[in-house]
C-alpha cells in the first residue's frame, strides 16, 4: 500500500472540504436567498462539474492557470513558480471539481429554513450576519455536514482532474486513485487491490457516518 | 410619549391587488388599533411594511419623528433599526432554541445578568414557569403564543405588531386567550396594531379599527361605531355583525346568562367567565320580526319596539328598530310588505338565546 499517496489524498480531501465550507456557505446563502433574476446563470455554473467530464474540466483549469494565462503569469510573479503540477494547483482544481457537491447540499439546507423564522430574527433586532450564525447555520447542520463529507469523499476518488492538473508526482500530486492506476499499469494487481480496498473502506465508512447521523432524506439537490 | 404612527403607502401586486392605505395612530394613550378585513384585503401587507419586511412602492411610514420608510426621500430603514415587536401568525418560534433561548434571542446587547432578569420577568408575566427548558414543539398552542409574545416583549418594543395573534389556536383556547391578550395589552401600555379577520377579536382587542377591502381603507372608528354604523353596505358585509351594544351580566345559571342592555334583559348562551362587562352582538339575519305578541315561541328574547328606518339592501331590507337600544334586523321585501313595516310602526323582535353573542368588554376609562 502506498502510504505517501494516501497521505497526499487525505490532506487534499480535507483541505478541499475546508475551503468549500468557507467559500461555499456564503455562496449557498446567496443562491438560496437572492432574488436576482439572473441567478440561474450562477446556479448552472455551480452545477457544471456534475456533468462535465473530469478531463474537460481539468483541461480548462490547466489552461486557465497555465503560464500563458493572465492568472498564471500573475501567480508566477507572485509566488515564483507556476501553479500547474503543484499541490496548490491540484487543490484549486479539486475545489472547483467538488463545488456542486458542497454548495448544493448547503443551499438545499438553507432553503429548508422557514423564511418566517429569519424574518422573526430580523424584527428581533438581530442583524443578517448574526442571524446566519445564530439561526440559519444551526438549523442547517445536517446539510452542511452532508456537503462537507460529500466533497471530501468526492475528492478522495477524483482521477481525471488530478491527472490533467496535478500530474503524477510522488508525495506531491500522486493521489490514491492515480497510484491504483499506476499499479494496474505495472500489472501489480496485489498492490492495487490493497489500496483500492482501503479507499473503498474509507469512503464507505464516511458515508455510513453521515447517513447514521442524518437519518433523513439526502438532499443533494436544492428542493424548490 | 406623544408620538404618532402615520402610514401612507401604496404597493402593487401586479394582476392581483394594489394596496393603498393611509391612516394614523396616536400613541399618546397607548391604544390598540385593529386592521380588519377579509383575506386578500392587504392588511398583512400593511403590517409587514410597518415591520420592515416588505417595502411599499410609494409613500411613507413614520413613527413619531423617525422616518421608517419614505420613497420620496429614499429612506428605508431595516427591521433591525425599528425597535418594534412583530409576531407572525404562526409565531415563528426558533425550533433550535429552548423557551428561554427564544426569549433571550433578541437580547444580545444586554449583559448576562440583565438578560437573565428579562427572561425571568417575561416568564413571570406570561406564566411560562416550568417550561423554560422545553423546546417549542413540546408546547401547546396557547403556550407557544405566550412564548412568542414573551420573545417580542423582552426587547421592550416601541410598537407591537400582531398578525392574527389567535388564529393558530383551536376555538376554545382562542376565546379564552382573547380576554387574556386584551388584559395584557392594556397592562403593557404599548401601542399595538393587530391584524384580524375575526370580528370577535376586533371587538375584544381593539380601541380603534380600520376596515380594509381590496387594499383600500373603507372605514375607521371605534369597533362599536364601525359595527353599529357601517359606512355602507360593503363595510356591513365585511364586518358581518350589525348590532353591538355594551351590556352587563346580571345572572348566570345552567349555561344561560341574563344580560342587561339599556334597561332590557336578554337571555344568551354562555357563562359568567366572559363578564361581567360584555358586548352583546346580534346578527341582523338572526332577528325575527312579528307585529303582535303571539303566544309562546322558542325564542327566549322578545323585545317590543318601534321601527325607526327601513332601508332596502338588495334582496333584503334592513329594518332599524328602537327597543330601548337600537337593533338592526334583516328581512325580505315581502316580509316588509306583509308586516306593514314603516317608520313609526310597532314591532316585536324575537331573538333566540343562541343568536345573542357575548364578547368580553373591558372598561377603558
Amino acid at each position: 500500500m502506498n502510504w505517501v499517496a494516501i497521505g497526499v489524498t487525505l490532506k487534499l480531501a480535507m483541505l478541499t472540504s475546508l475551503i468549500l465550507v468557507v467559500i461555499g456557505l456564503p455562496l449557498a446563502y446567496w443562491l438560496s436567498f437572492s432574488r436576482w433574476r439572473w441567478k440561474f446563470l450562477a446556479e448552472s455554473v455551480v452545477a457544471l462539474p456534475l456533468v462535465l467530464p473530469p478531463t474537460v474540466l481539468g483541461f480548462y483549469i490547466l489552461v486557465a492557470i497555465g503560464p500563458r494565462s493572465l492568472f498564471g503569469q500573475f501567480y508566477t510573479t507572485l509566488v515564483g513558480h507556476p501553479l500547474p503540477f503543484t499541490f496548490e494547483g491540484l487543490l484549486l482544481a479539486s475545489v472547483l471539481y467538488s463545488f456542486p457537491f458542497a454548495v448544493q447540499p448547503f443551499a438545499a439546507a438553507f432553503e429548508q429554513v422557514d423564511r418566517r423564522l429569519i424574518e422573526a430574527s430580523w424584527t428581533l433586532g438581530v442583524s443578517r450576519w448574526t442571524t446566519f450564525f445564530k439561526l440559519i447555520v444551526p438549523m442547517s447542520t445536517a446539510g452542511i455536514v452532508t456537503g462537507a463529507v460529500l466533497s471530501f469523499a468526492h475528492t478522495l476518488g477524483e482521477f481525471g482532474v488530478v491527472l490533467m492538473v496535478g500530474g503524477n508526482i510522488e508525495g506531491v500530486t500522486r493521489t490514491v486513485s492515480i497510484d491504483i492506476y499506476d499499479e494496474v499499469q505495472a500489472l501489480n494487481y496485489a498492490g492495487a487491490a490493497k489500496t483500492a480496498l482501503f479507499l473503498l473502506v474509507v469512503s464507505y465508512g464516511v458515508l455510513l457516518g453521515v447517513y447514521a447521523m442524518n437519518r433523513k432524506v439526502w438532499a443533494v439537490w436544492p428542493q424548490k | 410619549m406623544a408620538a404618532e404612527v402615520t402610514v401612507d403607502i401604496a404597493k402593487a401586486f401586479p394582476g392581483r391587488l394594489t394596496v393603498r392605505a393611509s391612516f394614523r395612530m396616536a400613541c399618546g394613550l397607548p391604544e390598540v388599533l385593529v386592521l380588519f378585513g377579509p383575506s386578500g384585503s392587504g392588511k398583512t401587507t400593511i403590517l409587514r411594511c410597518l415591520a420592515g419586511l416588505e417595502w411599499p412602492d410609494q409613500g411613507s411610514i413614520r413613527f413619531g419623528d423617525d422616518v421608517w420608510v419614505d420613497t420620496a426621500l429614499g429612506v428605508s430603514r431595516p427591521p433591525q433599526a425599528r425597535q418594534l415587536g412583530y409576531m407572525s401568525q404562526d409565531y415563528a418560534l426558533f425550533p433550535t432554541y429552548s423557551v428561554s433561548g427564544n426569549i433571550a434571542y433578541g437580547l444580545g446587547a444586554l449583559s448576562e445578568c440583565e438578560r437573565q432578569q428579562r427572561i425571568n420577568d417575561m416568564v413571570m408575566l406570561l406564566q411560562l414557569q416550568g417550561t423554560e427548558d422545553a423546546r417549542p414543539a413540546q408546547l401547546s398552542g396557547g403556550q407557544q403564543q405566550r412564548v412568542a409574545l414573551a420573545r417580542v416583549l423582552a426587547r421592550r418594543p416601541r410598537l407591537l405588531l400582531l398578525d392574527e395573534p389567535l388564529s393558530a389556536l383551536d376555538l376554545p383556547t382562542r376565546s379564552k386567550l382573547r380576554g387574556e391578550l386584551r388584559s395584557l395589552l392594556k397592562q403593557l401600555a404599548i401601542p399595538s396594531i393587530v391584524v384580524t379577520h375575526d370580528w370577535e377579536e376586533a371587538l375584544a382587542l381593539g380601541d380603534r379599527m380600520v376596515v380594509l377591502r381590496e387594499g383600500r381603507v373603507l372605514q375607521e372608528g371605534t369597533p362599536q361605531q364601525v359595527f353599529n354604523r357601517p359606512l355602507d353596505a360593503e363595510v356591513a358585509k365585511i364586518v358581518g355583525i350589525e348590532t353591538v351594544m355594551p351590556g352587563r351580566i346580571v345572572e348566570a345559571a345552567q349555561g344561560l346568562v341574563t344580560v342587561e342592555v339599556a334597561n332590557q334583559k336578554l337571555v344568551a348562551i354562555g357563562s359568567e367567565e366572559v363578564g361581567p362587562d360584555v358586548f352583546v352582538c346580534i346578527r341582523a339575519e338572526d332577528i325575527l320580526l312579528e307585529t303582535v305578541l303571539i303566544g309562546t315561541t322558542s325564542a327566549r328574547n322578545r323585545l317590543a319596539g318601534t321601527v325607526r328606518e327601513v332601508q332596502p339592501m338588495g334582496a333584503l331590507v334592513r329594518v332599524g328598530i328602537d327597543c330601548g337600544f337600537s337593533l338592526s334586523a334583516m328581512v325580505t321585501r315581502s316580509a316588509v310588505a306583509d308586516l306593514h313595516l314603516s317608520p313609526g310602526a310597532s314591532v316585536v323582535a324575537a331573538i333566540k338565546a343562541g343568536a345573542v353573542h357575548l364578547v368580553p368588554r373591558h372598561n377603558n376609562a
